[in-house]
């Protein structure tokens, strides 16, 4: 018998529609997930089931958990089902938990919320489900709080709270999109045996499609609130009927063709780069401690090359993004662009010939500002920026180049996609024709069908505009197509340095090793991907 | 547009209507007086009545409306010109000396009761609207500069911060051109406060003879003149008490629906 079985769900906020007719089930000890970009409507099915929409949603339908239909419910009855037959995981760690809270206490809250045992009884339960999602009892005391834990540590927070009473449906709101890839690993691998020792349901949501296709049992694919196509996941994965399907998974794993680098003439050398970073004083009169977030960091960029830099977060990669700006000062060691030493001093020339893409399509633009100013704005540091019609003629020359219309120039940033704004992003560091671009995880927010438009335009320009840049990215997919050699850094330092290829054909250093096996893969589909 | 904004968009007009119709026209010379026609109640002649020299009230408000608002004015004026650029450049040079001595100096001044010490200012340098202004305009520096820095601080981490640094753009020219433009609406709606909290302090000031001298009519005086007739002429106090109360009223709704009206995430709420 299924456990859940959502039939014809139909969603309206206001005047949109959300969901339209959306039908799906998940059984006991069966691993569901739904998957799509965002706006699909994934996310909004789960909190359809938690009730937990806003005030103003209409939602039409049956969800029926067990044979109790929850569209219907009172929010007191629904309050009573939610912990005890409902779990939920959600995608931030980092919020999901109260700081000010000990993790005993937030675990054994939800059990006693729902008057489920006593307080020492209930106690002793929290210390089991700890021990059970590996948060073993002499290194995490119930009485840690959750800034002391990390944020795979503190997702296993989140799910022992979510599985204390031993809810028969857990759904899982991107639990993994947080992590970094060796966390998620262990995330999903411990999501799926308790499925199998509780013979709970599990409805995952989540983007990854290599998460997908190596988890679940069955798959669901939705776009624009409807599901698009539904089955087991070696028989979907086999056989996708939808183009929309097809579409998803071929750019999951799109490819990118580069052109061959020129031969090496050193662009970029960072030489034994360190970078410390002053702790809060431990009393009055102490010297205060410093935190090496890069240790003697030392490589060289080549003109016309494209360099990945590849670390889980923490690594250090984002604080040498900054000291290779300028935009931080480095303790030791120096970074040389073309021979001029960076400093955070302003150096025009160097502004000039250096740019940044950065990750957050939406915080990276002044809202207020057009975007013809936005894209100029690199114009500051030339001590002869073009005027009137060269200018015009620049900004759209730049704004085709990265498939945009000129027209566009005049518009705001609200008025454009998230793919939109980063190629605005990508206009406004290549407006100067800079010698080097450094792309900070620039395409991580991206959905994958954006994504992969986002690299072919990359890849294009490499092509006209002999683009030299430095790649930095958590993602070892995006990495491996976009690159011609690559770095692998872990606790501020370059752990492994050879061409893109080698790295990952032969990694040789066991956190690249680690690295390369955690991340999850698409399996090859010999039809599917065509 | 919300009720708020309007209604105190209304009653703010009404005043600074009044103020600007009295550099043209007053019913009567707001200085002559007329002992044969003193503390009349409200009539044909004398709108709001006369005060005890018979001076017309209605146009004593009217002028009184000018000191109020000029003297406000000026002291937000001052606050803002000199506290919006210092909050801008502690945030800029965040955790520097230069941000701690912004910031302490602010401390020392929040330190105070304001109104005592603008009342030693004026006590010090004599009674007057000047020093009044001034008395009121410093008092006002720290609130906008505390304001300032808090919400520059969060946009100096965004990444279009960022972007215009690797342009090569300065502290100083990012703080005008990117940071100043979208904390605008918080600095208006905190200058509307301030503004109708001015006005509150002139009064108060003008109530124990420190604010504008006599002839110049302001409602705080009006009220401290009114103190011993109000058992047999209440009229001359209800009158200035309720136009403080309307200007306050209004700037303070006008500031609360300014606020939901220039919040685009309260406007999507509506």
């Amino acid at each position: 018998m299924t456990l859940l079985d959502i039939s014809n769900l139909s969603l309206q906020i206001g005047p949109v529609q959300i969901l339209q007719d959306v039908s799906l089930s998940v059984a006991a000890g069966e691993i569901v997930a739904i998957t799509g970009e965002s706006g699909s409507g994934k996310s909004m099915t789960a909190f359809s089931v938690m009730g937990l929409l806003p005030e103003t949603a209409q939602a039409s339908g049956v969800i029926s958990l067990s044979g109790t239909d929850l569209l219907t419910q009172s929010e007191a009855q629904m309050c009573a089902l939610r912990g005890q037959s409902i779990g939920m995981v959600f995608q931030e760690p980092m919020t999901a938990l109260n700081p000010v809270k000990t993790i005993g206490d937030q675990v054994m809250e939800t059990i006693l919320i729902h008057k489920a045992m006593q307080a020492d009884e209930a106690r002793t339960r929290a210390r089991t489900l700890l021990d059970r999602v590996g948060l073993p009892a002499d290194r995490f005391p119930l009485s840690r709080y959750p800034h002391e834990l990390s944020g795979g540590q503190r997702q296993r927070v989140v799910i022992a709270m979510a599985i204390a009473l031993r809810p028969k449906l857990l759904i899982a709101d991107e639990p993994t999109t947080a992590l970094d890839v060796t966390t998620q690993a262990q995330i999903l691998e411990l999501l799926r045996d308790l499925v199998r020792e509780f013979d709970m349901g599990l409805m995952i949501i989540t983007h990854d499609l290599a998460v997908v296709a190596d988890l679940a049992d069955r798959i669901v694919v939705m776009r624009h609130g409807e599901v698009v196509e539904t089955g087991s996941t070696q028989a979907l994965l086999h056989n996708m009927q939808h183009p929309y399907t097809r579409m998803l998974f071929a750019a999951s794993n799109h490819q990118v063709n580069l052109p061959a680098p020129p031969a090496p003439e050193p662009l970029l050398e960072v030489k034994g780069a360190v970078r410390d970073y002053a702790l809060p004083r431990q009393s009055l009169f102490a010297k205060p401690k410093h935190f090496r977030a890069v240790r003697d960091v030392s490589f060289t960029l080549f003109r016309g090359e494209r360099l990945g830099l590849v670390g889980e977060s923490g690594c250090g990669k984002s604080t040498l993004t900054r000291a290779i700006l300028g935009l931080e000062p480095l303790q030791s060691g120096e970074i040389r662009l073309d021979g001029t030493k960076i400093s955070t001093a302003q150096n025009p020339e160097i502004r000039r010939r250096m740019q940044v893409v950065f990750q957050d399509p939406f915080g990276s633009f002044n809202p207020r500002h057009r975007v013809e100013r936005l894209i100029t704005e690199p114009f500051y540091a030339l001590t002869d920026p073009p005027k009137g019609q060269e200018r015009e003629d620049l900004i759209a020359q730049t704004l085709r180049a990265v498939r945009l219309k000129p027209e566009d120039a005049q518009k705001y940033v609200h008025q454009f996609s998230g793919g939109q704004r980063q190629r605005i992003a990508i206009a406004r560091a290549l407006i100067t024709r800079p010698d080097l671009i450094l792309f900070d995880e620039a395409v991580s927010a991206l959905d994958v069908s954006v994504r992969a438009q986002v690299l072919d335009l990359m890849a294009e320009l490499c092509d006209s505009y002999g683009l030299s840049y430095l790649f930095i990215s958590h993602d070892l997919s995006v990495v491996r197509t976009i690159t011609d050699r690559c770095l692998v850094m872990q606790k501020g330092e370059i752990v492994e340095e050879a061409p893109t290829e080698e790295i990952f054909d032969n990694p040789q250093h066991p956190y690249t090793r680690a690295l390369i096996a955690a991340a999850p893969q698409l399996p090859d589909l010999e039809q599917g991907a065509a | 547009m919300t009720r708020n904004l309007i209604l105190g968009s209304m009653l703010s007009s009404l005043v600074v209507l009044a103020a600007l119709v009295s550099f043209v026209w007053t019913p009567f010379d707001h200085t002559a007086m007329n002992i044969p026609a003193k503390l009349q109640q409200p009539n044909g002649i004398h709108w709001l009545g006369t005060d005890h020299f018979g001076r017309d009230i209605f146009s004593m408000i009217m002028v009184g409306a000018r000191t109020s608002i000029a003297v406000a004015l000026v002291a937000v004026g001052i606050g803002m010109g000199l506290g919006i650029p210092l909050g801008l450049a502690a945030a800029a040079r965040k955790g520097s000396w230069l941000d701690e001595l912004i910031m302490r100096a602010n401390d020392l001044v929040f330190a105070f009761p304001s109104l005592v010490i603008a009342i030693l200012i004026t006590a010090i340098f004599g009674a007057g609207a000047v020093n009044a202004i001034v008395a009121i305009g410093i008092f006002n520096i720290p609130v906008f500069a505390r304001i300032t820095r808090g919400a520059a601080l969060s946009l100096w981490e965004r990444e279009f911060i960022l972007a215009a640094r690797v342009a090569g753009k300065g502290a100083t020219r990012i703080s005008a051109e990117h940071i100043l433009p979208n904390i605008a609406n918080l600095l208006i709606v905190q200058g509307t406060i301030q503004f109708s909290l001015g006005i509150l302090a002139e009064a108060g000031l003008s109530y124990v003879g420190l604010g504008a001298q006599p002839p110049t009519p302001s409602w705080g005086r009006m009220l401290a003149d009114a103190q011993t007739m109000v058992s047999f002429a209440p009229h001359l106090a209800l009158i200035p008490g309720s136009a403080i109360v309307i200007t306050v009223l209004g700037l303070n709704l006008m500031g609360d629906g300014l606020r939901d009206w220039l919040d685009p995430k309260l406007r999507l709420a509506r």
